[in-house]
């Protein structure tokens, strides 16, 4: 098992090597230049150089890589070009708000697609079954940021009964302490049920299967020959064993919901980490853009490494195994 | 074919499918006009739906901020839409099956280094990949196809690996090669028709997928460009009018996740179909 996490530690290594590096490459590839989008077109060519060196960017490509990874690496992540901050603390005002969106909506959209999918394959076949088969596919398909518009025509628009935009009000710093974390419950309830409301699609949709899969192995007509309750066995024969593929796909789809959460964070004007991103790429902040990707990176390779940690903590027989 | 029409789920997405394609396809006949045309925007624009204009013509999905007919464009956007959606499904196919088919069928640093490349792949955030790589060059149609094409052929290999290692050990492989067939006629025409199958079912459920990317990728400014309309940024402009013309947005998001699910239902019902082991 410890040899084993090694390997998978050493393979994650790898593949966050490799993202910085082709982040690194592909962003000094392509046309485009931070010093010009930052200085504007009146800039001379003096005042472009002078910039350019003072930022390091007149240094040969391979050692900039080498300078940036050997700072990363010290925990000093340079300053954003664009805004003057230090890198660090863009990312630090920006990572909270994605975590809190991205756990509470994968947590609620599990827990709930668990429960779905059980019924679902508990009663396969039947009126219900359908039902929410359609449903969950339907939730699957919608775009979160065409969703999240839609919430926000119906909750803010016409009912007027939620905010649309941000984590908390103008006003939230004058707020006492209950009123301040209401109004943070209010900007969140739109974010977070449009990420659940697909997670759930995606979640009780491969629940199902899952279900389905198990509830046609042999132990289970064992466990029903024995005069178990249909819920015993569906809750407590068929479930645990359903759940070591849905913890895998748990962990795969962390990195799923980061990019999810992208896009909607995009919609509600949302501060994380995805806005953060996209603003970078467009201004051409070099230090913010790889920082983001190599912490999102970390991030999806823990994703994956958990996968398999809580798939073994579920399943005795891949402890043990070599592959 | 009749078995796939027979299961509701087959039947529902190759009708919507086909309605949807035709209608792109045929899009002159059933729209009036061109979908760029703005003409008098004061008086035309923010139509509600089953409106006519001043000008007699009639608009059943309402007019956007430019006076543009929104069925109009929504007709012309799946062109864009379901075109973007297909050949980006092609290219990672093509990708995905000569790898996928390399890997499988060669052993040794071959296919060592060709399936460690794709799991180096598979494990790259797509979305910051597709941030990047549209953000970075100037967005266009083309790198959007090239975009979701080389971030989605990681799965297609995968599968199609699998299924050509299985292959390769079967008897009829066997005497393929005894009788004295070249290796790569072994593979081309022996091992790789057999193998095509999981790779059908995860071209329909990619089609959906990239239609959904690409939508997103143009809402973001980063894909198609306007006035071109596609899906993805037809929603991007109803974005800023939701308040006074709500269909604007609502009309493309609902003819996406119709399509969406039309995909997804097609390639589960696909894979009931192909594959014998489903007990139904």
């Amino acid at each position: 098992m410890l040899a084993r996490l090694g390997h998978r530690l050493l393979a994650g290594l790898a593949v966050v090597l490799g993202v910085v590096v082709l982040t690194f490459l592909l962003l000094h590839l392509a046309p485009g230049d931070p010093v010009e989008l930052l200085l504007g077109p009146t800039a001379t060519t003096e005042q472009l150089t002078a910039h350019r060196r003072s930022l390091g960017l007149d240094q040969p490509l391979p050692s900039q890589f080498v300078t940036w990874v050997g700072r990363f690496a010290r925990g000093d992540w340079g300053s954003s070009i664009a805004k003057g901050r230090p890198v660090r603390r863009v990312l630090g005002d920006a990572w909270p708000a994605t975590v809190r969106l991205v756990t509470l909506s994968l947590l609620l959209s599990y827990l709930i697609g668990l429960a779905v999918g059980a019924v679902q394959a508990a009663r396969s076949g039947s009126r219900t079954d359908t039902v929410l088969s359609v449903t969950s596919v339907t939730l699957f398909a919608m775009p979160g940021y065409w969703l999240g518009l839609m919430l926000v025509l119906v909750f803010t628009y016409w009912a007027r009964l939620l905010p649309a935009f941000g984590a908390a009000g103008f006003d939230s710093d004058y707020l006492s302490g209950g009123g301040r974390l209401v109004d943070r419950l209010r900007h969140l309830a739109l974010p977070l049920t449009t990420l659940t409301l697909i997670g759930i699609g995606g979640a009780a949709r491969f629940v199902r299967g899952a279900m389905l899969e198990t509830l046609s192995q042999p132990f289970i007509t064992t466990a029903r020959a024995k005069g178990l309750t249909p819920r015993r066995v569906v809750g407590h024969h068929a479930l645990r064993n359903a759940l070591t593929p849905v913890l895998t796909l748990l962990g795969l789809s962390l990195p799923a919901l980061f990019s999810g959460a992208v896009f909607v964070e995009a919609v509600f004007a949302w501060p994380g980490v995805g806005r953060v991103l996209v603003e970078a790429v467009q201004a051409r902040d070099y230090p913010v853009v790889m920082a983001a990707t190599a912490v999102s990176a970390v991030l999806v390779v823990a994703g994956n490494m958990l996968a398999d940690v809580l798939a073994a903590w579920t399943d005795p027989r891949l402890r043990t195994s070599a592959t | 074919m009749t078995r796939l029409l027979r299961d509701r789920r087959g039947a529902f997405g190759a009708l919507v499918l086909l309605v949807v394609l035709g209608c792109a396809v045929l899009a002159p006949l059933v729209t009036s006009g061109d979908p760029t045309t703005q003409r008098d925007i004061v008086a035309t624009r923010f139509l509600p739906p089953l409106a006519t204009d001043t000008h007699g013509s009639f608009h059943p999905l309402g007019t956007d901020r430019f006076g543009r007919d929104v069925w109009t464009r929504l007709v012309y956007g799946a062109r864009i839409s379901m075109g973007v959606g297909l050949l980006a499904v092609l290219v990672s196919l093509a990708l995905g099956v000569v790898v996928g088919a390399v890997a499988g069928y060669w052993r040794g640093p071959v296919s060592t280094t060709l399936l460690g490349v794709t799991d180096f792949a598979l494990a790259l955030p797509r979305v910051v990949l597709l941030l990047l790589l549209a953000a970075l060059w100037r967005p266009s149609t083309t790198l959007v196809i090239a975009v979701l094409g080389l971030t989605g052929w990681m799965s297609v290999a995968r599968l199609v690996h699998g299924e050509v290692r299985a292959l390769a050990l079967r008897p009829f492989v066997e005497g393929a090669v005894a009788v004295g067939a070249h290796r790569v006629r072994v593979l081309l025409r022996h091992i790789l028709p057999n193998a095509l199958t999981p790779v059908i079912v995860a071209a329909a459920l990619g089609v959906g997928n990239a239609i959904s990317l690409e939508a997103g990728l143009s809402y973001l400014g980063l894909g198609v460009q306007p006035p071109t309309p596609s899906w993805g940024n037809m929603i991007a402009s109803g974005r800023d009018t939701l308040v006074n013309a709500p269909w604007v947005a609502t009309a493309p998001g609902l003819a996406l996740v119709l399509v969406v699910v039309a995909c997804t239902l097609l390639g589960d019902a696909l894979r009931d179909v192909l594959d014998p082991n489903v007990n139904r």
